[in-house]
């Protein structure tokens, strides 16, 4: 079964199910138990479907394993086919040469996770010839990983409380389903020294390192002090938990300000927060205690010096189980927002080879003192000055590994698993080799011009840019496919390689512009921002690097002249295929075809809001030549009223827009530059400034719920008079408490909502006067 | 003959500039274009040909004698849009405020007559103050005269209005009669009595955007179909929909190439009905991914959300599109979805374009105020509309088919012709629950029991399969073909003819 979506009839759903009780296997349910009907949403959908039909056809309405079973015998005669999955689609990473073992490590692991790391694990096990499981809650039921596995396994109800993070639920879907081993990707129970216990009780290998380092490292405490005993630079700041607000106070002001209060469970940026002062430790505190208790269920927090203006760059180690340990070179993850990483590269364009080497090999030093197994991460904050501090180890696999497999030619997932079964690291630290430059972006359903809130929902159209040598896309979703609220809202991640640093980001860029995503808000054309960023493209980075370019937000780029006529020149190419197109309406048969632009060249405007940019078109062969703003665009390419895409060149450069149709004008997106622009005929443009502006209704006097979710708090009553700044509401959005502050001073008229409330996005909460 | 023809173009200037610069200017600073300006962005460039542009008014009194505007408040012709005649008169608010004499009414009832002939729409921009007072009964005449032109090429050619400045008192009732009406937002209003009137009578003080503007019309009344931003976005959409329409009820409405398959298959549908039965999704999203491009021209978007009704295109034909949208009252009928969708169908039916229904609906909205609202007799509008229609018409149901609903959404047996059901179909007189409680009323007290019995009536009912029994439903059908399979099923009724029995006319229940 090459293409999932060809099944169409019953027949080929048979031929792919080699019995009965495989079909009954795969459906989820026993012989003898109710109706398959009724399991049907258990069923991946294009098989019930054409169960559905066939059994229609048949006219049987309850279908039971066994009419299953008849109906099998009597669609099919041809022989039965083994393994009805769909293909893997070629892992982009070079294979190494892993001369330990020539049979798989493990006839079959269990994948303890879901979304695109759940089935980037099953591509590398099944190209190593593993069988799959995995597990799924019910949220995920049509789940990609699901379809993708072996076998899959419901473990229990939307929630990762109740599912994924359920240790007995795992460890018994392990046993049912006879995995080997359990590959627990990141996040969830991936750095859960009692998950690694019992499953290392149950008899089944655990794809990492062992308990003890997992429980030293997980404890930000615990694993800085270790650090500093391996010779580790570690940042000043407090060696214990701290016990309450004023014992925070004044540890800050004895190691000095700007400080960082952190969450001795954390990950993730969660329980994270920087203070500058007094009242800013006193606010964070607490925050981080209540942030730290509800995602971690561990209230202990610690505070530590801030390193301003820092670099965020990681060591990638691994080590077996016979004491080789080694470094495969950094990663930089600097740009991030709100300490969550948002563009990773490989290598880091402010490290030297010495640097790297130190780092490298204290990051070894700190993985053989923990006696250290399978692949794990060093943090490092790096100052400008190039000194550098331990930050904290996970102990996992990271999101952003693929840049370093695409840097060092290694599949990480492979090594970790063949290290898990016993096998001996192929490649020694000289061996270790980095080759050109990966930038991974991390694709997000959350809306950049709503300060980055998350949003869920139904991915209605989800077009990746073409994988190739030098783009990969791992993703756990496709179209039609769900960003569940349940879970993070992580699309996919977009990788690119290159020779050179800016080779590898204009790659990035080109994919990003391809990258068609509709349906939830997504950060794409944030992401093309930062591509196109001077300071970016230059290396000059700091975990600052996005406050400082967006302090407002990113509500867009705005477009300079050359921006809006190239634009525009691709919108002249749209309006005049689809205006060729309604002029053939009225065409008797016979008549020459119609030509909305005539002969020679004509004029058409581009209205961009209120600016007009005059346009000079002419028709060449493949495309058009635009005079707009004193320059000429010669715009070649493919561009149909099916495409969502204009694929062409402008003046002998690659470009790739995206084309939305929007009651007559069309939006033209790339680079994060998104314009709405309207094609007229020059009179009609000039009528066009009769036209009012309109101005978008006053809500000034409102505070509208920025995102769908709960209301945790109110913090003002009506009548009250408020400071600009002060906190009105709490609402609880994706597990994140956010504030919503007063914009300017004012007083509290009406508040609309109450504790518990849950509430719709641009809901109105509070009124002022 | 020199000084004819220098007549001539005195007077053809003097037509053109209509009110004067001063009005023209006045009419400018109110975001409006002029009479002349709208046509030029309505028709194609160069394409129209003006009548009577040298008709003046015959009234003498209350000083009217001296006050002559060649062409008298309204331009009217014939042109093309995309090279298809339509014909049309614009109302020239700089002359006499757009107000209708008794020779500004001849010459709009002169083109609709033509348009009549030549079978060709007729479009009318509305910008009047009213009835020219001055003239006192002769302009009522007036209008009544465009009313019963109105009313004589309702069905025979599609008529547009677009509403671009007041439009107030009987004048309302030409628009009213046509068959869509565009308004741009806060330049224009309809309203029957303003509000001054509305003050005096009944003391509620209302502004004319809120009585009778382009939100509260296309909101609250359903008089007009779409708002829009301004004039010139309001004439590129008439030209859109134009687009959609055949010239006259003798015509095949216009096809327009396309490169999107018409077997193109879209596996994204298969998840678009939730597995959750009580979740609700987004219907536009089948109808966009079924259409050609995705181009779907919706009607009355703001009102009676509960029912999409709208243009598209299948393999370049153009189609009539109703579909009950789950995420507004479950998608259930009420009065206003009714009367939205049953005047659409009819249009449809008028104008040979086919109907796909796409099926979604619970029931009927319950409650007093429907009943007291008399859902009876609106509910049977669409019941008629459908039953009536003689145009192909295809059906999906893609979940619940309920009760009473089930029949009226072009049901097989109001000559469906092609009747098509997704695996999530479920056709019942209603839901599991209700109908246990009916069935097994003795075992309602023994929730295990009605526990059972439920899930024992959904797994009979639940599917699509019992209606599949009967041929209610031809085909059970994958939604990621749905596109392919309408696309069949259009191109093999393309030839379709069925005719109702000779009448007058039919007694639809209005």
């Amino acid at each position: 079964m090459t293409n999932s979506t060809d099944i169409s009839t019953f027949a080929e759903v048979i031929d792919l199910w080699p019995s009965a009780e495989a079909m009954a296997d795969d459906i989820g349910v026993q012989p003898g138990l109710p109706p398959v009907w009724k399991h049907r949403r258990a069923i991946p959908s294009k098989h019930w479907m054409a169960i559905a039909e066939a059994a229609k056809a048949r006219e049987i309405h309850d279908v039971t394993v066994e009419t299953l079973a008849a109906l099998a015998a009597k669609s099919s005669s041809s022989p039965k086919l083994a393994a009805p999955k769909p293909a893997t689609p070629a892992n982009q990473t070079n294979e190494v040469e892993m001369p330990m073992q020539s049979s798989p490590p493990f006839k079959k692991i269990l994948i303890a996770n879901r979304g695109e790391i759940a089935c980037r694990i099953i591509r590398t096990a099944k190209r190593l010839g593993i069988k799959t499981v995995a597990v799924f809650s019910d949220a995920d039921v049509q789940a990609r990983h699901v379809d993708m596995a072996d076998e899959a396994i419901n473990i229990g109800p939307a929630a990762a409380a109740e599912s994924y993070l359920v240790i007995d639920k795992i460890i018994s879907a392990v046993g049912e389903s006879g995995a080997e081993a359990v590959h627990p990707g990141y996040g969830f129970l991936s750095e859960n020294a009692g998950f690694v216990a019992a499953v290392e009780k149950a008899g089944i290998t655990f794809i990492g390192p062992d308990t003890n380092a997992i429980g030293a490292m997980g404890d930000k405490i615990e694993s800085k002090r270790l650090a500093a005993k391996a010779g580790v630079n570690t940042i000043p700041g407090s060696d214990d938990a701290i016990a309450d607000v004023e014992a925070a106070v004044t540890f800050a002001r004895e190691i000095g300000y700007p400080v960082m209060i952190k969450a001795s469970a954390g990950g993730g940026g969660k329980g994270l927060r920087a203070a500058g002062s007094d009242d800013e430790v006193r606010e964070g505190f607490e925050r981080a205690v209540s942030e730290a208790r509800s995602s971690f269920g561990d209230d202990r927090v610690f505070v530590e010096k801030f390193v301003e203006k820092s670099r965020h760059i990681e060591i990638q180690v691994i080590a077996d189980s016979f004491g080789n340990t080694i470094h495969l070179g950094e990663r930089e993850c600097s740009v991030q927002r709100r300490h969550q990483k948002v563009v990773e590269e490989a290598p880091s364009p402010f490290l030297d080879a010495a640097l790297r080497a130190e780092m490298g090999a204290q990051a070894v030093a700190l993985a053989k003192a923990v006696g250290y197994r399978s692949a794990g991460t060093v943090e490092f904050i790096v100052a400008a000055d190039r000194s550098f501090y331990f930050l904290e180890m996970n102990t996992r696999l990271q999101v952003e590994h693929p840049v370093t497999e695409y840097v060092t030619g290694l599949d990480l997932v492979e090594l970790m698993i063949r290290i898990a079964a016993g096998g001996k690291l192929p490649i020694t630290q000289d061996q270790v080799k980095m080759e050109g430059w990966a930038v991974e972006t991390r694709v997000y359903a959350e809306d950049p011009v709503r300060g980055f809130l998350p949003s869920t929902g139904r991915l209605v159209r989800y077009r990746p840019p073409e994988a190739s040598e030098t783009i990969r896309i791992d993703t756990g979703i496709g179209e039609g496919d769900e960003v569940s609220l349940f879970y993070d809202p992580m699309i996919a991640k977009l990788i690119s390689f290159g020779a050179t640093r800016d080779e590898a980001i204009d790659r990035q860029a080109d994919a990003l512009d391809r990258f068609h995503i509709r349906g939830p808000a997504h950060n794409i054309g944030f992401l093309g921002a930062i591509m196109a960023n001077a300071k970016f493209r230059s290396g000059d980075i700091s975990t600052d690097f996005i406050a400082e370019e967006w302090p407002d937000g990113f509500t867009g780029t705005d477009a300079g002249p050359i921006t809006q006529a190239r634009f525009s020149a691709v919108a002249a190419l749209v309006h005049l295929q689809l205006k060729t197109r309604e002029m053939a309406l009225g065409q008797t048969s016979g008549a020459a075809p119609a030509n909305p632009i005539g002969p020679g060249s004509s004029f058409w405007v581009a209205q961009i809001g209120q600016e007009k940019i005059d346009l000079e078109i002419s028709r060449v062969e493949g495309g058009i030549d635009v005079v707009a703003n004193d320059q000429t665009f010669a715009v070649r390419g493919d561009w149909t009223p099916v495409h969502h895409l204009f694929d062409g060149s402008i003046n002998g450069h690659g470009a790739a827009l995206q084309v939305d149709r929007v009651n007559g004008a069309y939006e033209i997106s790339a680079g994060g530059i998104s314009l709405k622009i309207s094609i007229r005929e020059p009179h009609v443009a000039d009528f066009a400034r009769h036209m009012p502006v309109k101005l978008p209704p006053d809500t000034s006097k409102l505070l509208m719920s920025p995102m769908p979710g709960m209301i945790v708090a109110i913090k003002v009553t009506e009548g009250e008079e408020v400071e600009a700044g002060q906190p009105l509401v709490i609402v609880d959005a994706m597990k994140m408490e956010n504030v919503l502050n007063a914009e300017r001073s004012g007083k509290i008229a009406k508040v609309m909502v109450a504790a518990g409330d849950s509430v719709a996005v641009d809901q109105i909460l509070i009124e002022f006067e | 003959m020199q000084d004819i023809i220098q007549a001539l173009e005195e007077k053809r200037a003097a037509a053109r500039l209509g009110g004067g610069e001063r009005r023209i200017k006045a009419q400018h600073a109110k975001g409006k274009l002029t009479a002349r300006e709208r046509i030029d962005v309505l028709l194609d460039p160069g394409s129209f040909e003006e009548f009577d542009m040298f008709v003046e008014h015959r009234n003498n009194d209350f000083g009217m004698a001296d006050q002559k505007v060649p062409g008298d408040g309204v331009v009217t012709g014939y042109g093309t849009i995309n090279g298809r005649t339509v014909f049309l008169f614009s109302q020239d608010f700089t002359v006499f405020g757009g107000s209708l004499s008794e020779t500004h009414a001849e010459k709009i009832c002169k083109i609709m007559e033509q348009a009549l002939k030549v079978g060709a729409p007729v479009i009318g921009l509305n910008d009047s103050g009213g009835a020219r007072i001055q003239e006192g009964v002769a302009s009522l005449g007036g209008y009544a005269d465009v009313f019963q032109r109105t009313i004589m090429a309702s069905g025979a050619v599609p008529q547009l209005s677009v509403i671009m400045g007041p439009c107030a008192g009987g004048a309302v009732y030409a628009p009213a009669m046509t068959d869509f009406i565009f308004m741009v937002k806060d330049s224009s209003y309809m309203f029957v009595t303003g509000p001054d009137v509305v003050k005096t009578v009944t003391h509620e003080v209302v502004t004319h955007e809120e009585l009778g503007g382009a939100i509260t019309h296309t909101t609250k009344s359903s008089v007009a179909d779409l708002a829009l931003e301004n004039d010139i976005e309001a004439l590129e959409q008439t030209r859109r929909l134009f687009d959609f329409l055949p010239l006259s009820n003798r015509e095949a409405p216009p096809v327009r190439p396309t490169e999107d398959p018409a077997d193109r298959i879209d596996p994204s549908l298969d998840t678009l009905v939730p597995t959750d039965p009580t979740k609700p999704y987004d219907i536009k999203e089948l109808i966009e991914k079924v259409v050609d491009e995705g181009d779907f021209f919706e009607i009355q978007p703001e009102f009676a959300k509960n029912i999409i009704i709208g243009f598209g295109r299948m393999d370049g034909h153009p189609v009539g599109i109703v579909a009950n949208q789950p995420m507004v009252l479950a998608g259930c009928l009420d009065i206003n979805s009714s009367r939205k969708a049953a005047r659409f169908v009819r249009f449809c039916d008028c104008f040979n374009i086919p109907i796909i229904t796409f099926v979604d609906v619970p029931g009927f909205l319950p409650g007093t105020d429907q009943e007291y609202g008399g859902i009876i007799k609106h509910g049977s509008k669409l019941l008629f509309a459908y039953g009536e229609a003689t145009v192909p018409k295809v059906t999906v149901i893609t979940r619940k088919a309920y009760g009473g609903a089930y029949d009226v959404m072009a049901s097989k047996h109001l000559r469906g012709d092609m009747n098509y059901a997704w695996p999530s179909a479920e056709i019942a007189v209603m839901g599991a629950k209700g109908a246990v409680e009916i069935i097994f009323r003795d075992e309602i007290g023994d929730a295990e029991k009605i526990e059972a019995r439920t899930e024992e009536y959904r797994s009979r009912f639940a599917n699509p399969f019992i209606a599949g029994h009967r041929g209610f439903i031809d085909d059970v059908i994958m939604p990621q073909n749905t596109r392919r399979r309408l696309c069949k099923a259009l191109e093999m009724l393309r030839t379709k003819k069925l005719e109702n029995p000779w009448k007058k006319h039919d007694n639809i229940p209005l």
